[in-house]
């Protein structure tokens, strides 16, 4: 049987991914709104307060997730009630199955043990990635068409067709990726991004693939039904889209599966395209600049900046999803469909192809 | 100024640079982000105001809640004539006449209620008072209430305010 | 553990398979023909054939599914005008047909048995890769050039004028 401390790693490790996602879900929906009401020259949320305390609104999400909690649970009359029921479910699941491949971290030797800071190091890594996040579009899918309305199913649909069209090309995008790091765990990449550029740059995934990190931004952002790809939910044309008729918790599972999507992805694009935990110029005995310079850091400090650095560039691409939703307009459906299928697939199939080349140049000329 | 339509100038043609998107994406983040930084530096100058505490003071002519005006010995300057409430469109004005007290006025609202619910704050019953006994002046909009009944605003509120 | 696991989905793949032919609502089928699938991913899991598991999610139950769905939704019968369908004679032989399909296999499971325990790597991604591009590339080309057709054919189809 599992020794039981095995157990308690791993047990120990889903329960602090966990909160750590969660926490930061929680964070999003403040960081979401304040951040857009500074943009717009708002004060945002600012009135929740705990003993006279505001703290800048921090308890909005508190008070929302109460108010969540005390709604009546309403579901339509001629709503398929299974489907209805399930389809929050069905948004949520897969959200969080996705953070399981995510290395948080190197591999810490505790007691003897090593311990990969990692809930799954699966051996088919970022396919299971797309295989989960794949499912999302059913959570989508389902809540349109059970509301029996009109609005969500177009909602539903829209979405769909979306989550198929880009699909393919986030797939193809990080194929370059894979092609480069030759491997498939996300471990095994981000290990490959400890290694130097020419001996300047760190190789991480953005200076490799500079064509394959936009697409990936791209489509991921499409998958996660973010602006400028939030069509499902267009609220000027399809009033909230597929969670129109969605009301109290189940409303705020289809939120938290949105803003899980958003942190899971923005620690994924830190994964493959910047380096995960590695810190810049940072080796497991300290700090190696390219000029020969190096500066020794203890091993509990190189941990944890190689845990700070990933915890960094992931809250650095959350917020960039928050940037970018207040920034740029939704487009319009034809014209997500046409960057889909008309730009995003030839340019990821063209980056597979030149990456490939290069590839092949270096092996053939050993440069 | 008279309303109409702006016309912004869409170029015919965009360019190169223009049609990849990419750095126009990040003109337009640099802008947002410009504005973020600069209002969480001068969070003073955000033009929101934080309304139940702070109102803005309304323009003289805005037509607000009614009030009742009362004459110099206190009693409703109000004859009880129903011209408001014939030419209320919503019929929002309940009126109950009495005889006055006061040998000089012939009668005088016992009841005067008005349905703030259904009030559209048209005006009307302001422009047909014979005697400026009704107003809109008081600058405010219809406060919130968390019952129906609260919402009728009666005689004393109304000559209240 | 593994025989356990193998029977647990080997169910739930057989039990979900029944319920898409029996349920009357197309969603419902739909929903349980993706149970199916995901045991099925399960079961190769089981064997070792990771690579085989996650594209079968991938490309079976993300997206030749969500198709299916598109479609149910796009023509979205009512409820009551969902046909009735009768167990006629031809169904019944196809009962019949299935039985028999089931004795052959647990014949043929009897006399050959299962390869036992491939190799872990053999399923890997890395196996299956270089399996595809060298021994059965020809296959795996003549396969391209096949869905390159079927995709061209519906072009073809759909749009008169191109
Ligand atoms: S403002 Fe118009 S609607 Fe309101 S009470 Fe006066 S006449 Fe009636
Ligand atoms: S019109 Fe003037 S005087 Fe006549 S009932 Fe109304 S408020 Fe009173």
């Amino acid at each position: 049987m599992i020794p039981l401390f095995d157990l308690g790693v791993a047990v120990a490790r889903v329960a602090v991914f966990f909160a750590f996602v969660f926490g930061l879900v929680v964070v999003m929906t403040w960081v979401e709104r304040k951040g857009a009401a500074y943009m717009q020259d708002r004060r945002g949320p600012n009135r929740a307060r705990i003993l006279g305390i505001t703290l800048f609104g921090m308890f909005h999400p508190l008070a929302d997730a109460l108010k969540f909690l005390f709604k009546e649970d309403f579901i339509p009359d001629n709503a398929h009630r299974l489907f209805y029921q399930l389809a929050p479910m069905f948004a949520l699941a897969p959200a969080i199955l996705t953070m399981a491949v995510v290395p948080f971290g190197p591999p810490v030797t505790i007691a003897g043990k090593t311990i990969s800071l990692q809930i799954a190091d699966l051996n088919v890594g970022i396919l299971y990635l797309f295989a989960v996040s794949g499912l999302a579009v059913y959570g989508v899918v389902l809540a349109g068409w059970s509301s029996n309305s009109k609005y969500p199913l177009l909602g539903g649909l829209r979405s769909s067709a979306q989550m198929i069209s880009y699909e393919v090309s986030l797939g193809l995008s990080i194929m370059g990726i894979l092609m480069v790091f030759q491997a498939i765990r996300l471990s095994e990449i981000v290990l490959g991004q400890g290694e130097l550029l020419f001996g300047i740059l760190p190789k991480w995934g953005v200076f490799v693939q500079p064509l394959g990190f936009v697409l990936f931004l791209t489509a991921l952002y499409a998958e996660a039904n973010r602006t400028p790809f939030d069509l499902p939910e267009g609220e000027s044309e399809l009033v909230a889209g597929y969670h129109t008729e969605y009301a109290s918790f189940k409303f705020s599972m289809f939120m938290m599966a949105e803003y899980i999507h958003m942190v899971v992805g923005a620690a994924v694009i830190a994964t493959l395209f910047f380096g995960g935990w590695q810190f810049p110029y940072l080796a497991d005995k300290g700090f190696a600049f390219p000029g020969g310079l190096s500066v020794t850091v203890p091993a509990a400090g190189v941990l944890v900046l190689r845990i700070g650095s990933f915890i960094g560039k992931t809250l650095f691409f959350c917020w960039l999803y928050v940037w970018v939703r207040w920034t740029i307009p939704r487009f319009r459906y034809d014209q997500v469909m046409r960057l889909g299928w008309k730009v995003m697939l030839p340019l990821s199939l063209l980056n597979i192809f030149v990456t490939g080349l290069v590839l092949l140049l270096i092996d053939k000329g050993g440069f | 100024m008279t309303i109409g339509v702006k016309k912004v100038a869409r170029p015919e043609q965009m360019s190169f640079g223009e049609s990849l998107y990419l750095l126009e994406i990040v003109k337009g983040l640099a802008v947002t982000m410009g504005h973020f930084l600069h209002n969480i530096a001068h969070n003073r100058d955000i033009p929101t105001i934080e309304y139940p505490e702070v109102r803005r003071t309304m323009p003289a002519r805005f037509r607000g809640c009614h009030r009742l005006m009362k004459r110099p010995n206190g009693a409703p300057r109000c004859v009880a004539c129903y011209m408001c409430a014939t030419a209320c469109p919503a019929k929002c004005i309940t009126i109950v006449a009495g005889e006055s007290p006061d040998p000089g006025v012939e009668k005088y609202p016992v009841r005067f209620d008005i349905d703030m619910l259904r009030c559209v704050f048209c005006g009307q019953c302001v422009e047909a008072c014979p005697c400026d006994a009704i107003r809109m002046d008081t600058g405010w909009y219809t406060p919130p209430a968390d019952t129906r009944e609260k919402l009728i605003y009666t005689i004393d509120g109304l000559l209240e305010k | 553990m593994e025989p356990i696991l193998f029977i647990i989905f080997g169910a739930i793949a057989v039990g979900g398979a029944i319920m898409v032919v029996t349920r009357k609502h197309p969603m419902s089928s739909a929903l349980y023909l993706i149970l199916t699938l995901f045991a099925v991913a399960a079961l190769f899991v089981l064997r070792q054939a990771h690579f085989l598991a996650a594209i079968q999610v991938i490309v079976y139950a993300g997206a030749v599914m969500v198709l299916f769905i598109f479609v149910i939704m796009l023509i979205n019968v009512p409820e009551n005008k969902l046909p009735m369908e009768r167990l006629t004679g031809l169904r019944l032989l196809g009962v019949v047909a299935a039985g028999f399909l089931i004795l052959e296999s647990a014949i043929l499971a009897r006399r050959f048995a299962m390869p036992a325990g491939s190799t872990a790597d053999a399923g890997s991604v890395q196996a299956v890769g270089r399996a595809l591009f060298t021994d059965y590339l020809l296959a795996f080309e003549i396969t391209s050039v096949l869905l390159l057709a079927a995709v061209i054919g519906a072009i073809a189809l759909a749009k008169r004028k191109i």
